[in-house]
């Protein structure tokens, strides 16, 4: 167990786990984004993208799950479950980790929220899942400053990647902002 | 107990999601906002039904439990 | 609570059973409180509302008004006494909403009773909410009216001083749109929110005000309750038919020699109306019953036609909020119907897509079939269109329209046939008959 808890085996689980939950959010998030701009095309209807868009958020907070957990285990490095999900707490690369747990929380938030949708109502539902929009590049940088890859290439390519991405479905929204629409709203 | 399905007009935004989960009772009008048809929902098509009313976007499409018939 | 002996009919008049609302108001001044209390004698209500006593005689009043038949002026014509029972009923304190809001171009009944005589609807205030339990009344009107609104603040001020309401009655200013004066937009209004309708349910006789049972009823019927409280069910009945008793205000208006509001027993004949307004000016080809939100009859069917929600429900009409537009034959009803349902269009709240986009495109197939000819399918896009808006808002704004729309269609299908192998015909140039906010005030 301890040759468990202190080899880097726990080091590499934790920053593939990372990976994989930002590269679920970033997907999730491109999906919510086109979703909003009602995207919609013979093989993708629109209750695909919807639902793709939740599963996928529910994958990431699985990831996410085990991110924190592997951290947590991991005796290399105290870092505790209350470090995790508190900002700025951990005394260890406090502010990178910081927004670690900033985003967590929001992820937390947001799904909770979203399952709990239909008792709480659609208005409350929407102004809480506007923290959607800090979430996502809170994570991106918790990954640029805690992680000890970053400079490596293929991390720079796999964020500039999710950017990319994400980017790409704010100016399909943008350029859908519908201004023919007359509804009162 | 049977199920009838109601459109709050308001909320209703004309996404279309409705239709697409539950043709055999939801159409679209020109504008892209649902027609339901009449009626009691069919027993088997209820768990559809409900799909349908979590997946709108706006919590517009509503399921009314209505006595006996 | 003793109900007063019938008051003799005001000297000078003779006709039956009329005047009854417009009683008193010979020289076209307000009546202020003094007149209003000669008149009609002082406001029936008991010494101390909130007593054990006072509580029966308020179900009392409401069996009154239910055994009266009394039934809304403000278009719909629902059983007030049914109105006032559910909202009796209801838990916790009442509200009373008198919505003289009135957002039909077309009518002036309800500025006429609320500017010269606005006890009568302030008596019908106090007595509806002594009847449902309301702590809190309201009266509103269109911001705008600003002689109006300063009247009735006068007449409630004047009341003030001689105590005579014991709920106090504030005026509320609601914003000049056609939807703003619909019954849940007003109480949206009072509620802190925009004049918009809501989505039903809740009704607003289970939530309305404050989330409070509200009895919203329009100025003319709360008029009349005033008198049905001093004078009985009874009385009431003599006027009228069985199935539509009593009297009502109609605004008269199109090609008749003395447009304007008059006081009518229900049942009576249209065309015995257009004669009390002095009569056609041209021959009449059509009339438009119930405004905008009303139906168009053919002037030979119109003319026996009784005017009552029932009678003219029998002739496919309906009475809406009683008013009466004579269309000349020189003009074109397929024209003035395409202006108003432009105008129903322009006036949708928005909030719901059938009525935000069907009715500008209603408005489009009928502007294309007035003045353009039509193109040949022009009248079914439009029973097409009608068909796809009907019922799917969430008040009846387009319903309005749609059945202004489809009456149309059916009382100048001549003309639309005409229109579509002619293009359109001389009418279309003639001045408008209907007024249209914007346009040549006909006043």
């Amino acid at each position: 167990m301890s040759s468990f808890s202190h080899g880097p085996f726990l080091w590499y689980a934790t920053r593939a786990a990372g990976l994989v939950t930002l590269v679920l959010l970033t997907a999730s998030m491109a999906l919510g984004i086109l979703n909003a701009g009602r995207f919609r095309t013979r093989r993708w209807p629109r209750f695909l993208v919807q639902g793709l868009h939740r599963n996928l958020s529910l994958l990431a907070l699985a990831f996410l799950a085990l991110h924190i957990g592997t951290t947590v285990i991991d005796t290399y490095v105290s870092i505790g479950l209350p470090d995790a999900l508190i900002p700025f707490l951990s005394p260890y690369k406090r502010f990178w980790l910081g927004l670690g747990a900033l985003a967590s929380d929001l992820m937390i938030v947001l799904a909770v929220t979203s399952v709990t949708r239909l008792h709480l109502g659609h208005r409350a539902w929407r102004l809480i899942h506007w923290a959607g929009y800090l979430c996502w590049p809170v994570a991106v940088m918790h990954g640029l400053g805690t992680g000890t890859d970053h400079g490596r290439a293929w991390m720079v390519g796999l964020t500039l990647g999710c950017v990319a991405a994400v980017a790409g479905a704010a100016a399909y929204r943008a350029a859908r902002l519908l201004p023919a629409r007359r509804l009162a709203r | 107990m049977s199920q009838r399905l109601r459109v709050n007009p308001i909320m209703c935004a004309g996404h279309g999601m409705c239709a697409e989960l539950l043709p055999e009772l939801i159409t679209l009008d020109p504008w892209g906002y649902p027609i339901i048809a009449r009626g009691p929902v069919p027993d088997e098509l209820t768990p559809m039904a409900s799909r349908a009313a979590a997946a709108c976007p706006t919590l517009a499409l509503l399921i009314v439990e209505e006595e006996g018939r | 609570m003793t109900l007063l002996a019938p008051r003799p009919v005001h000297p000078g008049r003779a006709q039956g059973h009329l005047p009854r609302l417009l009683a008193g108001l010979a020289d076209g001044s307000r009546a202020g409180l003094h007149l209003h209390e000669a008149t009609f004698g002082p406001l029936p209500l008991p010494a101390e509302p909130a007593s054990a006593a006072a509580r029966r005689a308020a179900s009392r009043l409401i069996d009154v008004v239910e055994r009266s038949g009394l039934t809304g002026r403000g278009g719909a014509g629902f059983p007030t006494g049914r109105k006032l029972r559910s909202v009796a009923a209801g838990h916790g304190p009442a509200v009373v909403v008198a919505n003289g809001c009135e957002g039909e171009p077309a009518s002036r009944k309800d500025r006429l009773l609320l500017s010269r005589a606005p006890h009568l609807v302030l008596d019908g205030v106090a007595l509806a909410a002594f009847a449902v339990g309301a702590s809190q009344a309201y009266v509103a009107v269109h911001a705008g009216e600003e002689r109006l609104a300063a009247g009735l603040e006068a007449a409630v001020q004047a009341r003030e001083v001689a105590g005579i309401d014991p709920v106090p009655v504030r005026i509320v200013r609601v914003e000049p749109r056609y939807v703003a004066s619909e019954q849940t937009a007003i109480v949206q209004r009072i509620n802190d929110g925009p004049g918009l309708p809501t989505f039903t349910p809740p009704r607003t006789h289970e939530r309305g005000v404050g989330g409070r049972p509200t009895a919203v009823n329009n100025v003319e019927t709360l008029a009349h309750l005033a008198l049905i409280a001093r004078y009985g069910n009874s009385w009431f009945r003599q006027a009228g038919v069985p199935s539509a008793p009593g009297t009502a205000l109609v605004t008269v208006s199109g090609s008749v020699a003395r447009p304007g509001v008059y006081e009518i027993e229900l049942g009576t004949p249209a065309g015995e109306v257009l004669m009390i307004a002095g009569g056609p000016t041209e021959r009449p080809q059509a009339i438009l019953v119930g405004g905008y939100f009303g139906t168009w009859l053919p002037a030979e069917a119109a003319w026996p036609a009784p005017l009552s929600h029932p009678g003219l429900r029998s002739v496919g009409a309906a009475m809406g909020a009683g008013i009466i537009v004579a269309l000349p034959e020189s003009s074109c009803g397929l024209a003035e119907t395409a202006r108003v349902v432009r105008y129903l269009a322009d006036e949708s709240a928005g909030q719901c897509g059938p009525c935000a986009f069907g009715l500008p495109a209603l408005a489009d197939a009928l502007a294309d079939l007035a003045y353009h000819g039509g193109r040949g399918d022009a009248a079914e896009r439009i029973s097409r269109l009608i068909r796809l808006i009907e019922g799917r808002g969430a008040c009846r704004h387009p319903d309005g329209a749609t059945q202004l729309a489809g009456s149309a269609l059916a009382a100048f299908g001549d003309d639309a046939r005409w229109h579509g192998r002619r293009g359109p015909c001389h009418g279309v140039q003639r001045p408008p008959v209907l007024p249209v906010p914007g346009d040549v005030e006909y006043w």
